[in-house]
């Protein structure tokens, strides 16, 4: 765990390129084109979108090699791909794929569920996703460069994201009031390094970008989390499962630009057909959750 | 001297906040650029890396475009990454509209995808003085073709790295990241002080 090398930096100098924008899930190329048109940063390639793991069931994994190759050739924004949580080959396979990001996902069916892949063995930057602080800092020890909330994916539900924000930002502002026992405490609470705890009390905020993911699916979703200090957007069946995805992605990317404006806001939200129909997180059973995986 | 300067960051997609961050550090006014109002009474500009197809399709979106093109025709701009390709007269294989404030020809991600990017300290001469200067290229530019006007700054593996032209200054790589000022203070001295001291109404 060394936060000085030089890949790490470059792995964090990526996330920091992506701040201010949205990431689009997609899961084919003509998907991707549509995504770059309407102004995403970058797009995230993965087997199916959320909602249909959530519908279809059954294992998911990563995206086959080709679609990622034709993701890669049809867009020049950067392409990031998720690989199961703890599977450690898809994502040297990935990294082989020249893929811009790995996201190790919770939405893909996990292949350990003890250990998270070794991200400091990889050149390729990794996001991954956290409810709490504590998962958050364990991620980045782990070697992650960026960090997104989990939300509950699939849903269309922005609560869980809500949730997983306002968790962090507390925690967060909790640790830079603590004298260096209590930091020692919080820190073996959280199950993270103290070197850690330490440089977020200092910063008072995490040390890698903290971006948003999980139920967003209205310009509106996409501003409330920026609000709550999300510095980018991932946006996943929120877009190709509404009715006119072109004109929502649009939308969803201005709001992120332009989240302290009501105005604009309110003018980026007409005309965009139906929404996602979605489900909402409270009526799903714990056991199916994404998000505690 | 810098407490007067109001220098812009185009804020409309990437790494702007590091920029304004390293800006008030200097005790220099920053502003975030996502209108065309924001540019008023600017005395530079910052265009921060980032995704330049992004920003390129959001200038048009915000319709920013005309007053963005006219502002980094006679005012100090910076381009850094993304930046730079926005700044560029040419970009090879590629429907994005530069503005042209800069004879160079360039390609985007010219050093290949995320796995092969980089960072190394560089030797630079700025003026008369040689410094060591952090530098990440990350899903760098690489510039091709400069016009004779322009002037070569840096180079890095016989590729031109840092380079400018009258009020425009660019450079391929980031030291923004590195909370590194050498390059931003190099900015305001060699461009935004003089552009700014030929302008009488500033002079209030």
């Amino acid at each position: 765990m060394d936060f000085t090398d030089k890949t790490y930096k470059i792995k964090v100098g990526l996330a920091e390129m992506l701040k201010g924008g949205v990431i689009m899930d997609v899961i084919n190329a003509d998907q991707a084109k549509l995504a770059e048109q309407s102004g995403a940063a970058a797009v995230m390639a993965l087997e199916r979108v959320p909602s249909d793991i959530r519908a279809d069931g059954g294992v998911a994994r990563m995206s086959a090699p080709e679609i990622i190759e034709e993701i890669k050739k049809a867009v020049t924004i950067p392409v990031m791909a998720k690989c199961r949580i703890g599977h450690f080959v898809e994502a040297e396979i990935l990294q082989a794929l020249e893929v811009d990001f790995i996201d190790e996902s919770e939405v893909l069916t996990p292949a350990d569920y003890k250990y998270h892949v070794d991200k400091w063995k990889f050149k390729v930057p990794f996001v991954c996703g956290c409810r709490n602080l504590g998962e958050a800092l364990r991620r980045i020890a782990e070697g992650a460069a960026m960090i997104r909330t989990k939300g509950e994916a699939g849903t269309g539900d922005v609560s869980e994201a809500v949730r997983h924000l306002r968790e962090i930002n507390r925690a967060i502002k909790t640790l830079t009031t603590m004298s260096d026992e209590e930091l020692n405490g919080a820190a073996k609470e959280m199950s993270a390094p103290l070197s850690i705890v330490k440089v977020v009390a200092k910063l008072g905020k995490l040390p890698v970008p903290n971006f948003a993911a999980g139920g967003v699916a209205t310009p509106a979703d996409a501003a409330l989390v920026m609000k709550l200090g999300a510095e980018s957007v991932f946006v996943g069946s929120g877009i190709f499962k509404a009715s006119n995805p072109e004109k929502r992605g649009r939308a969803i990317v201005t709001a992120v630009t332009q989240f302290s404006d009501p105005k604009a806001l309110a003018d980026c939200s007409r005309g965009l057909g139906e929404a996602m129909k979605g489900q909402p997180a409270a009526e799903i059973p714990d056991d199916k959750l994404l998000q505690i995986r | 001297m810098y407490e007067r300067l109001k220098i812009g960051v185009l804020a409309l997609q990437g790494d702007f906040e590091r920029h304004l961050y390293q800006l008030t550090a200097l005790g220099v006014s920053g502003r975030e650029v996502r209108l065309s109002k924001d540019l008023l009474g600017l005395d530079g500009l910052i265009i921060p890396g980032g995704e330049s197809t992004t920003m390129n399709n959001l200038i048009d979106r915000f319709s920013l475009r005309q007053e963005l093109s006219a502002f980094v025709k006679h005012k100090a701009v910076w381009g850094t990454c993304a930046g730079m390709i926005m700044l560029a007269t040419r970009i090879i294989d590629s429907t994005l509209e530069p503005m042209g404030a800069i004879d160079i020809t360039v390609t985007r991600n010219g050093y290949g995808r995320q796995v092969f990017s980089f960072f190394t300290d560089l030797n630079l001469t700025l003026g008369d003085k040689n410094v060591i200067v952090p530098a990440s290229f990350i899903r760098a530019p690489l510039v091709n073709k400069t016009g004779s006007a322009v002037v070569v700054l840096a180079k890095y593996d016989n590729h031109p790295i840092l380079l400018s032209q009258g009020n425009c200054l660019v450079s391929s790589f980031h030291t923004e990241l590195h909370s590194d000022k050498t390059l931003l203070k190099y900015f305001i001295d060699k461009f935004v002080l003089p552009a700014q001291a030929l302008q009488p109404t500033n002079g209030k």
